[in-house]
Formats: structure tokens, sequence, C-alpha cells
């Protein structure tokens, strides 16, 4: 009983958070990204499952994780472009055609994994590489300096991607075609492209986050990601549409779910109470969304598509 | 004047073909995700054809094949309308998962209680107890929509998210099975609920319940409630313009509530035919929401969309979905394809019919556009009898 507040395992706990929150961070970053410009993209979850499976896939047949990886984002490519056609150019109905995706996401990870796969094989998984002099400091060093690649790169897309949206003018095309697409188009800016280019993004990152979670696992199973994709979204929201507040949203998120596993696994409390505990970041997130709204205004043109003179 | 009498006869036209367009599009959508379902059993090493005739025979070919697609399909139904509520007044509702999850467990706990009442009463106990369940998880985001501006997609989601955790902690902790502690198998499952719960079968010892004339009798109900009631013109006219319902005096808050509702209270109803009626009449979980509900709370989105969203269309719509998740088992019987592949068509469906749906409507706005002085001079006699956006319109 003692022992589970002994500094390792609040250090191995905390730092299980941190990787549980990566695949949350990137298909929420990327959902951000889409927001901003005006598109909401509900089928994340679909694309994160294949994006899951095309990595977790091609870890298994190469033995090279990093390729899985480069997998996992082309699927999110094609997926992320898939979306824009159907949200941008053929003006779907958002809070609709996002299901489709998922839907499709969900059926087809699980058929191509039944009829190329069919048992849950291992697959390897990326090596821990420790920051030099970093992973050294004493408790912090094993927190923060002390894990796979993609989850640091994880974590840089976010200042990253701060300045992107707030620095660039490719950023200031995105805010512009999401708050106000009409006058973006006056002033020359492509609607249609730019909100292209961020769909895409999204599903790149989406896909991403697919391949980190299978290929940070090693297995793949059908609904692997439970829902996390829809969870991605709504931490946009309860991260008020900003790289930091989505960062912050998916901590809270991994860090509750690091904390019940443990509780768990050792057994301090019944299964049944570690499950109610489970609930709580969902609970947390719908209050969250309350304040949100009271609080943050969503991009003006969210969900509503571009028609020009229309 | 014959200059005019061929301009309206040139719109008529127009709308006939637009018409027709607004009729063909799920049957159009529904024939593209076969031809890539028919691209990907080929890929699969599968003949489409033998393919798409095992899943034709599997859930349409004989009596029992008949039954299964009935008992799959009320679900969907039953979802399906309350979607087709929920769309009408202009509210997405993705939350038929959860919704479906609250009312099997509020159905569950009820029925568990109710182990010495006569079945006349504790059978629409049990019932009752479901729709309110899915009602409940339906009037929260509601309200929250309503009252709060929290928009209904993502409350929905987490809604869904709520309740699967809240079943998985019900079915492990308070309402196991007491057989499976003491065996120790911990499997999380109710213990078998009283007899007098159990959904009436046609034939004794056969699978038939009347699970499925629940589900038609309920969107023979929404349609009159929707198109025969004023509370259901009401819940339209929010939905067709929230301002001008606002401006006639009408509370769009409330009947943003009362869809939410009446729709999560349709999922409920769903769930709690899908524990009663379920052959170890018990609930279980294996986890995911999908493990209880088959996905039933996002394919009856599909069916809703293939039903143009209106009741009636919706009950043959299910039909053919259910229909298409039967005969998936034959087909992965007759040619090793998983049923996997029945999901994915699915999501094609939805994606062919949102994306044609703009297109239709585009259409139809460029050829008024085209035709301005007629449009506005000879138009109103025929928009006078349909609600003011035409298209979307009902089907029936």
């Amino acid at each position: 009983m003692a022992d589970i507040f002994s500094a390792t395992v609040i250090v191995a706990t905390l730092s299980s958070g941190i990787r549980l929150a990566v695949p949350l961070l990137l298909a929420s970053l990327g959902e951000a990204f889409g927001q901003r410009s005006g598109v909401l993209n509900l089928g994340v979850d679909g694309i994160m499952l294949l994006g899951a499976f095309g990595g977790y896939f091609t870890t298994l047949k190469t033995q090279s994780p990093w390729l899985g990886l480069a997998v996992g984002l082309g699927v999110g490519l094609v997926l992320g472009l898939l979306s824009s056609v159907i949200s941008v150019s053929l003006l779907a109905e958002q809070g609709i055609s996002g299901i489709g995706v998922y839907l499709f996401g969900l059926g087809m990870s699980d058929l191509l994994f039944q009829k190329l796969v069919g048992t849950p094989l291992p697959a390897a998984s990326f090596q821990k590489s420790p920051i030099p002099l970093l992973s050294e400091i004493p408790v912090l060093g094993d927190l923060f300096f002390n894990h796979s690649i993609p989850i640091y790169l994880a974590f840089l897309a976010i200042p990253v991607s701060t300045v992107i949206i707030n620095r660039t003018r490719f950023g200031m095309n995105i805010r512009a075609v999401g708050e106000n697409p009409e006058a973006a188009d006056s002033q020359g800016i492509s609607v249609t492209r730019v909100r292209y280019a961020a769909v895409t993004i999204g599903g790149i990152l989406a896909g991403a986050a697919g391949a980190v979670l299978a290929i940070g696992l090693g297995i793949f199973q059908q609904n692997l990601t439970n829902a996390q994709g829809f969870i991605a979204i709504a931490l946009v929201y309860f991260g008020a549409w900003r790289p930091l507040g989505v960062m912050a949203g998916s901590l809270v998120y991994g860090m509750v779910s690091a904390v019940v596993l443990l509780l768990k696994t050792r057994g301090i409390i019944p299964l049944g109470a570690s499950d109610l505990a489970a609930m709580i970041p969902a609970v947390i997130t719908v209050l969250a969304l309350v304040v949100a709204a009271r609080r943050f205004r969503a991009p003006t043109a969210l969900t509503k598509p571009f028609i020009r003179g229309g | 004047m014959s200059n005019r009498e061929t301009s309206e006869a040139a719109v008529r036209r127009s709308r006939l073909g637009t018409h027709l367009l607004s009729y063909s599009v799920p049957a159009l959508a529904v024939l593209g995700a076969f031809a890539i379902g028919a691209v990907m059993l080929a890929a699969l090493g599968a003949n489409p054809f033998t393919g798409f005739w095992a899943m034709a025979k599997g859930a349409f070919g004989s009596s029992g094949a008949l039954v299964e697609t009935a008992l799959k399909s009320t679900p969907l139904l039953l979802v399906g309308v309350g979607i087709t509520i929920a769309f009408r007044a202009n509210v997405i509702n993705i939350g038929g998962e959860g919704q479906m999850v609250a009312g099997a467990l509020a159905s569950t706990i009820t029925a568990l209680g109710m182990t010495d009442v006569p079945a006349w009463t504790a059978l629409p106990l049990a019932l009752g107890a479901g729709v309110a369940g899915g009602a409940l998880w339906g009037a929260i985001p509601g309200t929250l929509k309503a009252y709060f501006g929290v928009n209904e997609i993502l409350s929905t989601i987490m809604l869904n998210v709520v309740a699967v955790q809240a079943m998985n902690w019900l079915l492990r902790d308070p309402l196991i099975d007491p057989m499976e502690i003491e065996r120790g198998t911990r499997i999380p499952q109710t213990a078998r609920l009283p007899e007098s719960t159990d959904l009436p079968l046609f034939v004794e010892g056969g699978r038939l319940h009347i699970g499925p004339v629940i589900a038609v009798a309920a969107a023979v109900l929404v349609y009159l409630l929707l198109w025969r009631t004023t509370s259901g013109y009401r819940l339209r006219a929010v939905g067709l313009s929230a301002d001008a319902a606002r401006y006639a005096g009408m509370s769009v808050e409330r009947n943003v509530v009362w869809a939410l509702t009446l729709s999560g209270a349709m999922s409920g109803l769903a769930g709690a035919i899908l524990v009663l009626g379920s052959e170890g009449h018990r609930m279980v979980t294996d986890g995911s929401t999908i493990g209880f509900t088959g996905s039933a709370g996002f394919n009856g989105i599909v069916t809703a969309l293939f039903g143009g969203l209106h009741p009636l269309w919706t009950i043959p719509s299910s039909f053919l979905f259910g229909g298409l998740l039967v005969g998936a088992i034959a087909l992965q019987r007759a040619a090793q394809v998983p049923t996997a592949l029945v999901l994915a068509l699915n999501g094609l469906v939805v994606l062919f019919v949102v994306s044609l749906d703009r297109y239709r409507r585009q259409l139809k706005e460029r050829e008024e556009r085209s035709v301005p002085s007629i449009a506005a001079a000879g138009s109103e006699a025929d928009e006078s009898d349909s609600p003011p956006s035409g298209e979307d319109d009902d089907h029936g």
C-alpha cells in the first residue's frame, strides 16, 4: 500500500500519463487546425484506426516502427484529403459526414486486420531515447526526458503549431477563412485551398496519432482507439482551439488514465471503482464544454461550408 | 404570355428533375457504396456476384433469415427514428450509442428489481425505464445546448464515453451476477433477468419476439407526432428556421430539449429491447459501447439518412440495413470475408448521401436563380402547400 507513494512509482505513473496523452494530443492538435479553418472533422477516430492499422501492419512486416509511423502519416494524408473533398468541395453536412469516415475506418481497419493478420501478433515498438544530460536530472529527467522520439516530436509540435497559427501568413489565412471566409475570399485568399491544407494537416496528425498508439502498444485489435478520436474533438473545445490548451486537456486525460491504470493493476481499489474513476475525465470534459461555451467563442464559420456569393 | 408559359414549364420540369434526383440520392448512394464493396470483395479474392448473392440469401432467403433480419433491424429502426426527430429539429444527435446504453441500464436495473411482479406490469415498466433512461441521456445535451450554448455534437459524443464507463462500472460491480463472484470468473454481466420481463415470443421456442413490432409502432407514432400534432409541427418549424419559429412565438430552447429528449427516448427503447430480447436475457459488456450496441447508435444514422429522414421510410430502410448485417454473416461463411465489411460499406453510404445531398440542393438553388422572376411569381402557389424549404420536405 505504502509503496505506491514512492518516488519511482509516482514518476513511472506520470511518465506513462505523458505517453498515454500523446495520441490524444496529436489528434486534437490536428483537429484544431481544421476547426480554426472552419471545418469540423468528426472522422478523426476512423482516421486514427486506419492509421493505427497501417502503422502496426507495416511495423509487423518490416520490423521498422519508423516506417510504420510513415505509413500512418500517409494513411492520414489520404483520408485527410478525402475528408477535405467531402467537407470543402462537396459542401457536405459536417456533423454527419465525419460519422461516415468513422464507420468506414472502424469497419475497414477491422476487415484488414482480420484478413491480413488475424491473430494479434506483437510488433516492434519505438526504443526509448533518453536525452543526454537532461535525462540525468533526478526525477524530472526520468519524467520528461526518457521517452521515445515520437513523444518528444509530439510535444515539439505544440509550440510549432502555436507559431504557425499565430505568426505565419498560412496561419493567418487559416484563421481568416475560419472567422470570415467572405472577407478572406475578397482579399484573394483561396478559402478552398486553405481549408484543404488545414483539414489535411488534421488528417496527417490523426493518422500519426493512430500509428503512435498502435506501435506504442505493439498490437492492433478491433476498435483499438475506443473513441479516443472523439475525445480528441472534445479536447479542441476544452483547449479553446489553442495548441497549448489542447495539450493541457490531453495531459489531464493521460494522467487520469495512468492513475486509474495504476490503481487497477495494483488492486488498490476494486475493479468497479476504477471504472468509475475512468469516467471522471469524460465528466470533466462535459463540464468544461459548458465553461468553454460561455468563455470562448468557436471560429465563427465552423461547420459552415463556403459558397462564393452564396 | 406564351413566353411565360414556357418558362413556367421549364421551372416545373427542372423541379421534377430535382425531385427525381432527391428520391434517387439515397439509392445512388447505396449503389455507389456497393460498387466500391464489389471492388473490395474482388480485392479480397471473392467473386462479388456470388458474394452479394450469398448476402441476399443469408438476409432474406428463408423465414429464419427474415426473423434474424427483423431482429437486427429493430435497434436500427428505433435509433433511426430518433435521429430523424433530432435532425428534423436541426439538432445533430451523435449520442445514439450512449442513449442506448443508458436506456439498457435503466431497463436492466428496473427488471432486476421486479422478481415477484407479473409480466403485464413488469414488462411495460422495464421497457418504460429504458425509454426514460434514454430520454434523460438525450435531455442532458438538449438542456446544455438550449440553455448553456454547448454544441450538441460534442456533448452527445462525450456522454457516449460517460455511458460506457458507467456501464462497465455497474456491470462489474453493483449489478454483477452473484454467480460470477462465487465462481470467481467475474464476467461483467448481470444475473438472468426475471422471466416476467422477457419480451414475448411469437412462436414458443422461436427467436422472433415482439421487439420489431414495438419498433414499427414507435415509427408510426413518431410519424403522427411530427406531422399530425402541433408539438411535432413546432419541432419541424424550429428545425426549418429557428428565427422564424421564435418570431412566431415558439420557444426554440424548449423544442431543442424536447427533440433531443424524444430522440434519446427512442434509442433508450432500442437499448431496452436489446437486453430484454437478448438470448441470455441479461446485460453483458465487453468494455466498449460497440460490444453492446453493435454500433447501432451510429448505423441508425445511416438508416435515417437512407430513409430520407422520414419515420415511415426508415422502416424499410432499417430492414435493408439490418439485412446487410445479417447477410454479412452468410458472406463470411461463403467467402471468408469478415463482417466488418458491412460497417465500412455503411460508412461509404453516409459519405455518398451527405456529399450528394448538398450537390442536389445546390443544383436546385442554381436552377431557381437562373429564372428569378418566374421562380418568384410562379412558385408561390407551389410553395405554399409545402414548408419553406421544399427540398427538406418529407418523402411520403
